[in-house]
């Protein structure tokens, strides 16, 4: 294979194909349109036969993203995916993972709602993305890709932020992303991390108690109240460190604009169009 | 005069190595003080302490992490079974087991239950029956009997008003990816050996790849039940074992 080679596919074939380039742990999801392709291109592709990466269809989103938590909980690349109405039935696991710290990725392919909805794009998940969603004061982090090949290279970047801050983390897409057929370079194959570089990242995972350290507990059970505080303290200040260091955004002719067009995702792409057909007519 | 009794030849009983010294939230009489230690005495005897990763449950035993020296996870209500799935989907060679109340497994998590028995997620799961929730201070339970007083049937369980006892141990004995379903008690000497043994055929089972397994153990909530920690035991034999009928149900692991 060439170095860059260029190809062809949806976004949501770009998700599973980045995920297993990336040295993902294991896959748990549901079917819903429209992300469905990302679950079985993973089952095509047969990864656990490759890289020994885990794909489980699991009984409801309620269950993929509880699995999720116990992968992510035990120091593993783990992550799932769906669309607005499964994210919204997730987003009790969500706000436990946040609670507990735990390093997951989810992706959210957006359609319209509320209820059941429809299963045209949409990007009315907003403020369930940005302002937590669950219970509880906590964040997310999230990465909306505008392309194709955005979805591929935020898989990685996902994992990467998740791990970091040991915080659950979305990528925010939507229908048009997901459907959208463009060309795309997917990123070099990664291995797997072994158990002794889950053991040097993860301190703090639960994958058996090795040698005489105390135990490690994943939980986000507090009931003293004065303990609890310094718990949501803590979340607080890393939310803070998070919203200083990494947020990523592109500008366009901004510098003599009289008006900023600010959006993400597949209407960032109709804002750009919008910009260039403007300034041609000025 | 030293005591010559106390010397470690004499010793015959300890403590399980894995149970800290942490005072236990149980009530006096409650069965999960027992259950906890046998489950400590299985992962030692096994040699699995490095190994093993507890999943709890949100009821009675929520703070089950406290007291074994093992690494665990607390899950959401319900979904322990989903959560011992992903850990022991990444790490299979780990000994992962839930250990869960009635209204937990039987209830809320009836699906993770179900559906992770029925794929032979190689997972045993404890399951702690006392017919009543006991840490939000004694509401109906799916496995509560018909006539039993709870805080939510004041006047007893009629099936008209609140529907049948589930019997979800004798269902997961159907499924296909279920090796070994069983119902003990911990409430004499010897149904604690027996549950000992049935919790180590169990975890040895899971280790050796032979599918899901349902340990059943039919218990007693004294402060629920609102009766002497000996009367529940007494009207845990007369009534419980009467609906939850002890014994293995299904048993394929040739172990």
């Amino acid at each position: 294979m060439a170095e860059h080679e260029i190809t062809l596919m949806k976004g949501n074939e770009a998700i599973a194909h980045a995920a297993i380039r990336c040295g993902a742990d294991a896959f748990f999801g549901y079917p819903i349109t429209p992300q469905s392709e990302i679950i079985e291109t993973l089952s095509l592709l047969k990864p656990w036969e490759t890289t020994g990466m885990v794909v489980l269809q699991a009984e409801s989103e309620v269950a993929s993203i509880n699995m999720v938590y116990g992968g992510a909980g035990a120091g593993k690349r783990v992550f799932t995916t769906s669309s607005s109405p499964g994210v919204a039935l997730m987003q009790e696991g969500i706000s436990y993972m946040a609670g507990a710290e735990l390093p997951g990725v989810f992706v959210n392919v957006q359609r319209g709602g509320p209820g059941l909805g429809t299963i045209q794009p949409s990007q009315s998940d907003y403020f369930q993305a940005t302002r937590g969603g669950g219970n509880g004061d906590y964040n997310v982090i999230v990465l909306a890709p505008n392309s194709v090949q955005e979805m591929a290279d935020f898989v990685d970047l996902a994992f990467e932020l998740a791990f970091k801050y040991r915080n659950p983390a979305m990528i925010l897409s939507d229908g048009v992303i997901g459907q959208m057929m463009e060309k795309v370079v997917l990123p070099p194959q990664k291995p797997r991390r072994t158990e002794e570089e889950v053991l040097k990242e993860c301190p703090w995972a639960t994958f058996g108690r090795k040698g005489e350290r105390t135990p490690n507990i994943i939980t986000s059970l507090e009931l003293k109240p004065e303990v609890m505080e310094v718990r949501n303290l803590h979340l607080q200040k890393k939310y803070k460190k998070i919203r200083e260091t990494e947020v990523r955004y592109e500008t366009m002719q901004c510098e003599d604009a009289e008006y900023i067009i600010v959006s993400f995702g597949s209407a960032a792409r109709i804002g750009e169009k919008a910009i260039e057909q403007a300034r041609e007519e000025v | 005069m030293t005591n010559r009794i106390i010397a470690p030849e004499n010793l015959v009983y300890e403590k399980p190595k894995l149970m800290n010294d942490t005072a236990m939230h149980y009530c006096p009489g409650c069965s999960h003080g027992v259950v906890h230690k046998l489950v400590a005495e299985v992962v030692a005897e096994m040699g699995m302490e490095d190994k093993t990763v507890g999943v709890c449950p949100v009821g009675c035993a929520v703070f089950a992490y406290r007291y074994l020296d093992i690494d665990w996870q607390e899950a959401a209500h319900g979904r322990a079974p989903a959560v011992a799935t992903g850990v022991k989907r990444v790490w299979p060679d780990r000994l992962v087991f839930t250990y869960q109340g009635d209204g937990d497994l039987a209830c809320i998590g009836a699906a993770e239950t179900i559906h992770a028995l029925n794929r032979g997620e190689n997972i045993p799961i404890i399951f702690i029956n006392n017919a009543i929730y006991g840490m939000t201070g004694g509401q109906m339970a799916p496995t509560t009997l018909l006539g039993q007083k709870t805080a939510t049937c004041p006047f007893g369980r009629e099936p008209d008003l609140h529907g049948y006892p589930l019997n979800i141990t004798e269902l997961a004995s159907h499924l296909k990816g279920t090796c070994y379903v069983t119902r003990q008690s911990v409430d004499t000497m010897a149904s604690i050996a027996k549950a000992k043994k049935a919790i180590r055929k169990a975890f040895d089972a899971s280790m050796q790849g032979k599918g899901s397994s349902l340990i059943e153990i039919v218990s007693t909530c004294n402060s629920g039940w609102k009766m002497s920690p000996v009367k529940a035991n007494e009207w845990m034999r007369e009534n419980m074992f009467k609906e939850y009928v002890k014994g293995d149900l299904k048993d394929t692991t040739a172990l």
